[in-house]
């Protein structure tokens, strides 16, 4: 046994140090693509434990990689350089609640559904909403700055955090921000950590804000003959004055995929869809929702639906959820990608992927956050076709090109892991980049801190394909 | 013909899995065991991993025999993966990888598919229990020495009826008034021999309810502790056996009573391919297949004239739930009793570690899970719990006993019966 695990092993109480292969394996993946074994697996449930990991690895040059319910979609935790993979989800899970400073102290391995469930207790909310919220921890959507559907109106994770508590590559426990809602003492560390995808330091600990919970919502469905028509109208109501929480869309091949999989009843013969969903108080929804019906009817839309009760809202809501899912029948395999572009060139974007489609011949299909520019372009095919996924590869790049044509960027929400690294140089430039890649060697000297991620090594490509 | 190892372990269907971790909330074990390997993620990924060579099938021995296979995750699985077909596959392989026992083989060709040796069984306990023996052999802490914490479950038991009321049961429970439903009656082994009494509560369920009642004598073992254990061809052969046995006479119901025969007698069609004549018979069998809280509130034909001042809980049979999908009709019958509070579980859907023998090969994970569930059961401040599986009965005796709570643990048949059903008309 090398020396470092032994020594690992001695720092930790038994049974916190894995190294079985049926182990390894069951931490080699995350919810994207690739599989890459660990030599060990490390289950920490204290601060200290953490800061002696790193020590140690540090001393080693031994690669850690982070990791909370391992549902990245771009493979923030996978081990792509083989070393440690870094358990946080066995942390002890504590939220605590100050109502009156509206905030949470909460620790990593925090379902982040349980956050907000805990919040609504007390009038309250918190806002981020990722639709794995129930599976993924908050340490996982700190480290890669997760969205969701309110992000139209609330920002994304960023937009909550107060402060952290983080370990650095070196070893050393240090608190970025605090718990005030204003709070400009020096460099924003805070905001550095988050999103910097478990590459500058390990999040053990953070202070998040929390907001009223909203006294309603509303939800309005409209149906479009025309891709363009959804687009403009999206434009349209953002500067009439009105924030709905969400507004999310899906093409006709979403439609027919979800009507074909668990049917509630979907317009399949409209080229899309958008669902809103309002919320605040029960007299603002009545003159919003009036207002909306108006624009709609303006801008040329097929059909407006307003469901009748609350079933059926939520029925409207399931249908969107049951996209993903609904979509991986067409193919066994599903590239989701979730490039951003500013929100009025939604419609150019949507012809871009057409374009794209017709090119290499693939499934592609859209469907995502609209209001707020984060589309998920889908592509569908079989990772064990091995022609067709260097097809997909291509297309990839295409989307990203495309995406930055328009003035977006390559990720909205999931994070740029080990998938997106290759294309980081095209959005930011090659000084960019640089200053980038100077933080994190400042931060981690030794580059122990999840190597292979957001940063390209050199020569590095897309491979979605084994040969 | 021998297929491969890739066809034997379901190689193409570890695909559907697209490793979101939807299911790892749901899992029981990923809770308890705190690791992915114990995981439905994890279990499917290693499966993959055997079948490409990464991996080898004794690296998959512990994390599928710790598997409850409850299918809590078949649940929430958002592209609805044929976990049970990889989990069973998965258990085969590992059998075929393992010497064999003459125990085993005795247990499982001759033991539960007899009527007579669970006759036997059940008439060995009633002597055990009756002439002292019990009494005796536990002041002395003599069961303590028996293997597999047996005497854990052996104060479990319920009181047996004697050798005579076994002889004493009709075959065939005729009306002389017109029936509302004809009912062929799925004795299950275990059910009958160890809880005989709830056997016949659930005939004079039905009786009063205003069906007729047959046993057909064929009926075998339904094959569940077979397939669970990997053994499929055998399990095969017993599913022939019944859906034979239940073709003698036009049944409107199949009805059993423990959740785990149901889930694999609901099961039976997958054994066959689709277009053979089995696979026909099977899907024809299937179709009548029904648990006996779901017959009961279909023939509505009870009414419940004593009133039982009780607040109970129910802790649903995981095979009930979530293979057979029957949430609603318990709930439904406990609340038409006068008198008794229900009070449901924060998490129904977790198992309480009985899942059929694993409580006994896996007892130490099995009570990491029990105690799980004890804390929601006691949460809710109810004085009995009722559940609809016999293993499920037993593991929450076992629970309350553990607690050193004052509880009961009963059937649902039996509460019902408590009650003093009558007909409705």
């Amino acid at each position: 046994m090398e020396k470092w695990l032994e020594e690992l092993q001695s720092l930790l109480p038994e049974g916190h140090v894995l190294t079985s292969l049926a182990d390894r394996h069951s931490y080699s993946f995350d919810a994207s693509f690739g599989e890459h074994l660990p030599d060990a697996v490390v289950q920490v449930k204290e601060k200290q434990e953490v800061a002696d990991v790193l020590k140690l690895a540090n001393r080693y040059k031994v690669p850690v990689h982070p990791r909370g319910s391992g549902t990245c979609l771009s493979g923030g935790p996978l081990p792509v350089h083989g070393g440690i993979v870094l358990d946080m989800s066995q942390f002890p899970a504590i939220i605590d609640l100050s109502p009156r400073d509206l905030t949470v102290k909460v620790t990593p391995s925090v379902l982040t559904g349980n956050i907000n469930k805990a919040a609504e207790k007390h009038g309250l909310m918190y806002a981020p909403d990722p639709s794995s919220a129930h599976v993924a921890t908050i340490g996982g959507n700190l480290a890669e700055n997760s969205g969701g559907p309110r992000g139209l109106k609330y920002g994304v994770t960023k937009d909550h955090v107060l402060g952290l508590e983080v370990v650095t590559p070196e070893g050393e426990v240090i608190k970025t921000g605090g718990q005030t809602i204003k709070n400009v003492t020096g460099i924003d560390l805070t905001k550095l950590i988050v999103g910097s995808e478990g590459t500058l330091g390990v999040i053990v600990g953070a202070t998040l804000k929390l907001m009223p919970k909203p006294p309603a919502v509303q939800t309005i469905m409209v149906a479009f003959d025309e891709v363009r028509k959804a687009g403009e109208a999206i434009s349209q109501t953002l500067t009439s004055g009105i924030l709905p929480a969400k507004m999310e869309f899906m093409d006709q091949a979403c439609i027919i995929a979800v009507e074909n999989f668990q049917p509630v009843g979907l317009p399949v013969d409209a080229a899309a869809v958008i669902i809103i969903e309002l919320d605040g108080h029960p007299e603002t929804l009545r003159v919003e929702r009036g207002l909306i019906e108006g624009i709609m009817e303006e801008m040329g839309a097929k059909e407006v639906i307003i469901p009748k009760s609350d079933e059926e809202a939520a029925k409207l809501w399931h249908a969107r959820k049951q996209v993903s899912p609904a979509i991986a029948k067409i193919k066994p395999t599903k590239v989701s990608e979730d490039a951003t572009v500013p929100r009025s060139k939604i419609p150019d974007f949507m012809d871009r992927l057409e374009l794209i489609k017709e090119k290499y011949g693939l499934e592609v299909v859209a469907f995502g956050h609209a209001g707020d520019g984060n589309l998920h372009p889908n592509i569908l095919c079989d990772k064990r076709n091995v022609e067709e996924m260097k097809l997909v590869e291509k297309a990839v790049e295409d989307m990203f090109q495309a995406a930055l044509d328009l003035g977006g960027t390559l990720s909205g929400e999931h994070g740029i892991g080990t998938m997106k690294a290759p294309f980081m140089e095209l959005e930011l430039g090659e000084v960019g980049l640089d200053m980038m890649k100077r933080i994190k060697d400042s931060w981690d000297p030794n580059g122990i801190l999840n190597p292979g991620k957001v940063f390209p090594e050199k020569g590095q490509k897309l491979v979605l394909h084994h040969d | 013909m021998t297929s491969s190892l890739k066809e034997r372990l379901n190689y193409d269907k570890t695909f559907d899995c697209v490793q979101c971790g939807y299911c790892l909330p749901a899992c029981p074990t990923y809770e308890t065991m705190e690791k992915e390997t114990h995981s439905p993620r994890g279990r499917i990924n290693l499966v993959k991993m055997v079948a490409e060579g990464k991996a080898s099938v004794e690296d998959l021995k512990e994390p599928i025999e710790k598997c409850l296979g409850c299918m809590a995750c078949t649940t929430v699985c958002p592209t609805n993966v044929q976990y049970g077909e990889i989990f069973e596959g998965a258990k085969r392989v590992i059998d075929e990888e393992r010497p064999r026992r003459l125990v085993e083989d005795f247990l499982f060709q001759s033991f539960f598919p007899s009527s007579k040796w669970m006759n036997t069984l059940g008439n060995a306990t009633w002597l055990y229990q009756k002439s002292g023996l019990q009494k005796v052999s536990q002041r002395f802490g003599l069961t303590r020495r028996a293997p597999l914490q047996i005497h854990e479950f052996e104060t479990a038991l319920p009181a047996m009826p004697g050798p005579k009321a076994r002889r004493n049961r009709a075959d065939r429970y005729v009306r002389k008034r017109p029936a509302s439903a004809k009912v062929g009656f799925f004795k299950g082994c275990v059910m009958d021999s160890v809880f005989f009494e709830t056997n016949q509560n659930t005939v004079e369920l039905l009786l009063r309810s205003g069906a007729e009642v047959v046993f057909p004598e064929a009926q075998t073992c339904c094959g569940a502790l077979h397939a669970h254990t990997g053994k499929v061809d055998h399990s095969v052969e017993l599913a022939k056996q019944n859906i034979e046995a239940f073709e003698e006479e036009g049944f409107d119901y199949i009805v059993n009573n423990a959740g785990g025969c149901g889930a694999r007698l609901v099961e039976y069609a997958h054994l066959f391919d689709e277009g053979t004549e089995w696979h026909e018979r099977a899907v024809r069998f299937v179709s009548r297949v029904k648990d006996i809280s779901e017959v009961l509130a279909e023939l509505d034909g009870l009414v419940f004239e004593k009133e039982l001042l009780k607040t109970v809980t129910y802790q649903p049979s995981c095979h009930l739930r979530n293979v057979q999908k029957v949430t609603s009709e318990p709930l439904d019958l406990i609340r038409m009793i006068p008198g008794v509070e229900l009070r449901e579980l924060e998490r129904p859907e977790f198992c309480c570690g009985s899942a059929g023998v694993y409580n006994i090969v896996n007892y130490e994970d099995a009570m990491d899970i029990l105690d799980v569930k004890m804390q929601d059961v006691c949460g809710t401040g109810a004085g009995g719990v009722v559940t609809s599986n016999p293993g499920c009965q037993l593991q929450m005796k076992l629970g309350v006993a553990r607690e050193g709570l004052e509880m009961e643990a009963v059937h649902l048949v039996d509460l019902l019966m408590e009650a003093d059903p009558r007909p409705k008309w």
